[in-house]
C-alpha cells in the first residue's frame, strides 16, 4: 500500500490511497477509438462493394458443384443449386447493408424532425410527438413490420418502407432530449439576449450540439435495420424470393434443415451477426468520442 | 528507513510538543503539521484526531489546449500537496469558492473515490497512518461524513432506516468474531446478532431523534417530506449513529435561512464541546468564522493558510495575500478588493 | 393515487383505440385484395354467394375508411371481429384457440427471461469493468447482434435434427389429438421454442439492468451509504434494491412487445402453433381479419404490460403514492412510458451503447 517516493523528494514517505486502472486509460484512448471505427467502417463499406461486385457470380448455379460441403474452394459450401455460399452470402449482406441504409437516413431525417419539432415547439407539439412515440411502440415492431409490408403489397418496398418507418421512435427521443437540454442551456440564452437570430442560434449552436450524438444513433440504427430486414424476409414478407437476400436464403435453408446441410443456416448466420457486430463496434467507438464524458473514462 | 519511522510517530511526539509549543506563542512557519495557531492560540486541548500531510488529488484527462485527436492523456491535480489538522473539541472551517474541488478532500477521507481519480499523500487519525482499507473501515465508524443536502438519503426509503443505516459489512464482521465457532451454529448465531444490532440501532436512532428535536413520526417520512432544516438534522443523526469521532461536513448550510444554518452550526458546535472533532467544508467564510475555532483557507488547489479564527480580526495577522483579499472581502470590511 | 391510476388507464384507452386503428387502416390500405387472395381457397369456394357479398360489403373498398372502421370497432366491442378466411372460423375463436400456446410460451419466456437478466444485469454492474462484467457484456452483445430466429434454427438443427431430444415442431406429437395428449407431451414440445426465447431476450433485459444498476450505484445515496461504511452490495441489499425495482419493472413490463415479436420467430421456426405463426399465415394469405385481430390483441398486451408497470410505479414509489399524485408527470410518463428510457443526455448515451430502446427484434 505504502510507497517509497522518488529519492530526490525530502518527503519519505506516501500513501497511494488510489490510482485509475490502466486498462482504462488504454481503452478509452481516442486514437484507438477512431482507428476502431474507421476500421468497421471500412469493413462495412468494403462488404457493400464486394457483394455487388459478387451478386452475377452469386446467382451462378452449376449442378457440378451441388450441395457440397465447405472446403477451401467454397469456404461456405453450396447450395442444391450449386450456387457459392459464400458469395450468395456476401451479396446478402451487401443487400441488407443497402436496405439498412436508405431505411436509416429516412428514419433519422424522421427522427430529426420530429425531435426538433418537439423539443422546439410548443407544448402541444411536444405532447403529439410523445403521444406518436407511444403509439409506435404500442405494437409489437415485428408485428407492427408486417402490417406496414403488407399494406405496400410486401416486396422490396414494403419491407424499406416498414422499416424506415418503424425505427425513428428511439432516435426521436434522443434528439428530443439533446435539442431540449442545448435550449436550455444559458449561453442560448444569452446568445438571444445578444440578438442572435433563431436560425442563427440553430446553425450555429444547437446543430453542432445535437449532431454528433445524432451521427451515432443513426449508425446504431443499423443494427435493428438490417436484423428487421432479415427476420421480415425471413418471414416471407420481405424481399422477393429470387433475390440473394440473407433472410431469404435462410428460409430456405429451413427447407434442408432435416438433411444435414448445417453450412446453408450456419456460416450465413454468421456473417450476419458479424456485420451488426461491427456496427455496434463502429457506433460504440464513435459514441465514446463523442460523448464528453469518456474524457475521463 | 529511520525517516519512516520518524513520521510513523511524529504525530505522538508532536502532540506533547505543540501545546508547550502554543502557550510559547511559538510561530514557527515550518512547524511539522503546517498550522499556525496566530496570536491566541485555542488548540492547547487534544491531541492530533486528523491529520492530513501532502494530499493530492487528480484526474487522468486529455490536454485540452492540443487538437482533439493528438491529445495526451495526463494527470491533472485538482488538490496539489494539501495538508491540514484537525483536534479534538474544535471545528476547523476548510474555506474556499465553490467548485475548487475542496469536496475531494472530503472523499479521500472517506474512502470513496471515482475510478479515475489518483489520490496520494499521508492521512493519518488518532496517530495512526492509514491507508485505503483501513481508511474504508473508519468511514461510518469513528469518521462520518455529513453530506450536503437530502439527495444523499435514498427518495424511497423511509428516514428512520436510513438513519439506522443498516448492518455494514464491518458490523457483520464484528458480531462474526463474537460468534460462535461450531459452524452447525454460526448461522443462528448470526440471525440473532443481526436481530440484537438492529434494535440497538433503532434504539440509537430514537435517542438522537429526541435530542435533535425529531419527533419520532419523522422516521416513517420519506426523503422528499422533509423540511430543509428537519433534513439537516436527519443528516446529521446518520452522521452521529455511528459514535464518531470526528465528522466531515461538506456544505452543510445552503439553502437554509440564516437561523436554520446557525442551528446546524451549533450542533457541530455542541458535538465538538462533547470531545469530537469536526471538519467544515464551506465556501461561506461568514459562517465559519462564527462557529469555528481555526480557519483553512483553500486557494489554488492547496490550504495557503491555516490560522485560528482570531487572525481574521485583523489583516495583519493574516499572512498569504488571498486570506487578506478574503478578508478584505467580508462585509464589514465594505467588500473592498484586496488591498495589497 | 386514484387520479394517477385513472389516468394511466385513460392514456392507454385513447392509445390503443389509436393503435386499432391504425392496425385496422394498414390492413386496409393493402393493394392485396382480401377477396381475390383467397379466391383459390377452399373457405371462398364452399361460400355462399350471400356471404360473398357480405365479405365483399365488410371489405368493401367503396366504403369511406372510417365508416369500416366504426363498423368493425362496432362488432368488435360486442365480440364478432370477423371471419377468418384461411381458418374459416370466427377470429376471436382462432385467437383464444392459439393464445393459450402463445402466452404459455411468453410467459415462461417472459420469467425466465426477466429473472436471470435482472440477476446477471446486477452481478455485471457489482463487478464494473472485471472480468465477470466483460463476459456478460460479451454474451449479451453476442446475442444482441443474433437474429432471433437464426437461433430458433440452429438450436432445432442441433437439439432436434443432429441430437434428437426434442420434437422438430409443433406443439403435439403428430397425430394426436389434442385431447390425447399428455400435460408432459406439450411441455416437451414447448421446452426448445421456450429456451430459445428467453435466451434472446436475457440479452436486453441484463445490460439495461447494468446500466440502471450503475446509476444507481453513482447515485449520491449509494455514494453516502458507501461513506457510511457500506460496500456497494451491501447498500444495495440496504434498500437500494428498491430503486433498482423501479426501472427493472418498467424494463420488465417492455419487454412484453419484444417477447411478442420474438415469438411469432420463433413460433414460425418451431412450427408452434400461436398467434405468432397465425399472424404470418394471415398476412401471406390476405386473411385481413385475422391480422387486424391479431395486432389488436398484440397491442393490448403491451398496453396491458405498459399500464400494469405504470400501476406498480405508483404503488412503489412514495413520491407518487403519497399524494404528490401527478406532479412532474411529463417526466415520469417518459420513465415509465413504453420505451421505459428517460430521455436524458447521460442515460441518451448510455443507451446506444447497448443498442438502447427495447426494441432489440421485436
Amino acid at each position: 500500500m505504502a510507497e517509497l517516493a522518488p529519492a530526490q523528494e525530502p518527503v519519505v514517505q506516501t500513501t497511494l490511497f488510489h490510482a485509475p486502472r490502466s486498462l482504462a486509460r488504454i481503452i478509452s484512448n481516442r486514437n484507438v477509438l477512431l482507428i476502431t471505427a474507421v476500421c468497421a467502417l471500412a469493413i462495412l463499406v468494403a462488404i457493400i462493394v464486394a457483394g455487388i461486385v459478387a451478386t452475377p457470380a452469386a446467382q451462378e448455379t452449376d449442378f457440378a458443384r451441388r450441395d457440397l460441403a465447405p472446403s477451401l474452394a467454397h469456404p461456405f459450401g453450396c447450395d442444391w443449386l450449386g450456387r457459392d455460399m459464400f458469395l450468395r452470402t456476401l451479396a446478402g449482406l451487401s443487400l441488407s447493408i443497402r436496405i439498412g441504409l436508405l431505411a436509416a437516413v429516412v428514419s433519422a431525417l424522421i427522427a430529426l424532425v420530429l425531435g426538433t419539432i418537439a423539443a422546439l415547439g410548443s407544448k402541444v407539439a411536444d405532447g403529439i410527438v410523445t403521444w406518436l412515440i407511444d403509439l409506435m411502440m404500442g405494437v409489437p415492431h415485428l408485428v407492427l413490420l408486417i402490417l406496414i409490408s403488407y399494406a405496400l403489397g410486401k416486396g422490396f418496398w414494403g419491407v424499406t418502407v416498414g422499416i424506415a418507418l418503424t425505427h425513428w421512435a428511439s432516435l426521436t427521443r434522443v434528439v428530443r432530449a439533446e435539442v431540449l437540454q442545448c435550449r436550455q442551456s444559458p449561453y442560448i440564452a444569452v446568445a438571444g439576449k445578444l440578438g442572435a437570430s433563431r436560425l442563427r442560434i440553430a446553425a450555429k449552436h444547437i446543430v453542432p450540439f445535437v449532431f454528433p450524438q445524432f451521427l451515432v444513433g443513426f449508425i446504431l440504427l443499423f443494427p435493428h435495420a438490417i436484423l428487421h430486414e432479415a427476420a421480415i424476409t425471413f418471414l416471407g414478407f420481405g424481399l422477393p424470393p429470387e433475390l440473394p437476400a440473407l433472410g431469404n436464403i435462410l428460409s430456405e435453408s429451413m427447407t434442408y434443415r432435416s438433411t444435414g446441410m448445417w453450412w446453408l443456416a450456419v456460416f450465413p448466420g454468421l456473417s450476419l451477426i458479424a456485420t451488426v457486430l461491427l456496427f455496434d463496434l463502429a457506433g460504440g467507438a464513435l459514441r465514446k468520442i463523442v460523448d464528453a464524458r469518456t474524457n475521463q473514462e | 528507513m529511520t525517516d519512516l519511522q520518524d513520521i510513523r510517530s511524529s504525530s505522538a511526539r508532536v502532540m506533547q510538543a505543540h501545546d508547550a509549543k502554543d502557550v510559547h506563542g511559538a510561530h514557527d512557519a515550518h512547524d511539522h503539521h503546517h498550522h499556525r495557531h496566530a496570536s491566541n492560540p485555542v488548540h492547547t486541548h487534544g491531541h492530533h484526531l486528523l491529520q492530513v500531510e501532502d494530499l493530492s488529488v487528480g484526474f487522468r484527462m486529455y490536454d485540452p489546449a492540443e487538437p482533439f485527436f493528438a491529445a495526451k492523456q495526463e494527470l491533472v491535480n485538482v488538490i496539489d500537496h494539501l495538508s491540514i489538522a484537525v483536534h479534538e473539541r474544535e471545528i476547523v472551517a476548510l474555506v474556499g469558492p465553490s467548485g475548487a474541488g475542496k469536496s475531494l478532500l472530503a472523499d479521500a477521507i472517506m474512502a470513496c473515490y471515482e475510478p479515475n481519480v489518483q489520490v496520494e499523500g499521508r492521512i493519518w487519525f488518532d496517530g495512526e497512518l492509514q491507508d485505503a482499507k483501513s481508511l474504508a473501515a473508519l468511514a461510518g465508524g469513528a469518521i462520518a461524513m455529513v453530506p450536503q443536502s437530502v439527495a444523499s438519503l435514498n427518495p424511497l426509503v423511509k428516514v428512520g432506516r436510513q438513519v439506522q443505516g443498516g448492518l455494514s459489512h464491518s458490523t457483520y464482521r464484528t458480531r462474526d468474531t463474537h460468534g460462535a465457532r461450531q459452524p452447525g451454529k454460526r448461522k443462528k448465531h448470526e440471525k440473532q446478532g443481526k436481530r440484537e444490532e438492529h434494535a440497538r440501532l433503532a434504539q440509537r436512532q430514537q435517542e438522537l431523534f429526541a435530542r435533535y428535536g425529531l419527533a419520532p413520526s419523522v422516521a416513517d417520512l420519506y426523503p422528499h417530506e422533509l423540511s430543509g432544516g428537519m433534513a439537516r438534522r436527519v443528516l446529521l443523526c446518520c452522521a452521529l449513529i455511528g459514535n464518531p469521532r470526528l465528522i466531515v461536513a461538506d456544505e452543510p448550510t445552503p439553502g437554509l435561512d440564516e437561523a436554520a444554518a446557525l442551528r446546524v452550526l451549533e450542533d457541530f458546535r455542541a458535538f465538538a464541546d462533547g470531545g469530537g472533532g469536526v471538519l467544515l467544508i464551506t465556501h461561506d467564510i461568514e459562517l465559519a468564522l462564527r462557529v469555528a475555532d481555526r480557519i483553512a483557507v483553500f486557494h489554488d488547489k492547496t490550504i495557503v493558510e491555516e490560522t485560528s479564527v482570531a487572525s481574521f480580526a485583523s489583516p495583519e495577522h493574516l499572512q498569504h495575500p488571498f486570506s487578506r483579499a478574503l478578508w478584505h472581502a467580508l462585509p464589514e470590511h465594505g467588500f473592498s478588493a484586496a488591498g495589497e | 393515487m386514484a387520479r394517477y391510476v385513472l389516468f394511466h388507464i385513460v392514456k392507454c384507452a385513447v392509445l390503443l383505440l389509436a393503435v386499432s386503428f391504425l392496425c385496422f387502416a394498414l390492413v386496409n390500405a393493402s393493394p392485396i385484395d382480401p377477396v381475390q387472395a383467397n379466391l383459390g381457397q377452399a373457405a371462398y369456394i364452399n361460400m355462399s354467394p350471400e356471404k360473398r357479398a357480405d365479405l365483399a360489403a365488410y371489405w368493401g373498398v367503396d366504403a369511406p375508411l372510417w365508416e369500416s372502421y366504426a363498423n368493425w370497432l362496432g362488432g368488435a366491442m360486442q365480440g364478432d371481429w370477423g371471419t377468418s378466411l384461411r381458418y374459416n372460423a370466427p377470429v376471436l375463436q382462432v385467437i383464444a384457440e392459439r393464445t393459450v400456446n402463445t402466452l404459455m410460451l411468453m410467459a415462461i419466456a417472459w420469467v425466465v427471461s426477466g429473472l436471470l437478466g435482472f440477476v446477471l444485469g446486477i452481478a455485471a454492474a457489482l463487478h464494473r469493468g472485471g472480468w465477470l462484467d466483460r463476459i456478460i457484456k460479451g454474451y449479451c452483445y453476442l446475442l444482441a447482434a443474433t437474429p432471433t430466429f437464426w437461433l430458433a434454427m440452429i438450436f432445432l438443427l442441433c437439439f432436434s435434427v443432429l441430437i434428437p431430444l426434442f420434437p422438430i415442431g409443433f406443439s403435439l406429437p403428430i397425430g394426436v389429438a389434442s385431447s390425447e395428449a399428455t400435460l408432459l407431451d406439450a411441455l416437451h414440445h414447448l421446452a426448445l421454442p421456450a429456451i430459445t426465447l428467453s435466451l434472446v431476450g436475457v440479452a436486453n433485459i441484463a445490460l439495461h439492468t447494468r446500466e440502471k444498476t450503475i446509476d444507481v450505484l453513482e447515485s449520491d445515496y449509494v455514494r453516502f451509504a458507501r461513506m457510511r461504511g457500506m460496500r456497494p452490495a451491501e447498500a444495495l441489499r440496504n434498500g437500494c434494491w428498491r430503486n433498482l425495482l423501479l426501472p427493472a419493472l418498467t424494463l420488465q413490463f417492455a419487454s412484453i412487445s419484444e417477447i411478442f415479436g420474438g415469438s411469432v420467430l420463433v413460433e414460425e421456426v418451431f412450427s408452434y402453433p400461436g398467434l405468432g405463426q397465425a399472424a404470418v399465415t394471415a398476412a401471406l394469405g390476405g386473411d385481413v381479419a385475422l391480422l387486424a385481430g391479431i395486432a389488436v390483441i398484440s397491442a393490448v398486451l403491451v398496453f396491458g404490460g405498459n399500464l400494469a408497470a405504470n400501476i406498480l410505479y405508483g404503488v412503489i414509489d412514495p413520491r407518487i403514492r403519497r399524494g404528490e399524485g401527478l406532479h412532474d408527470e411529463s417526466g415520469r410518463g417518459d420513465i415509465a412510458g413504453i420505451g421505459g428510457i428517460r430521455p436524458s443526455r447521460r442515460l441518451g448515451g448510455r443507451q446506444f451503447a447497448d443498442r438502447g430502446e427495447v426494441i432489440g427484434r421485436g
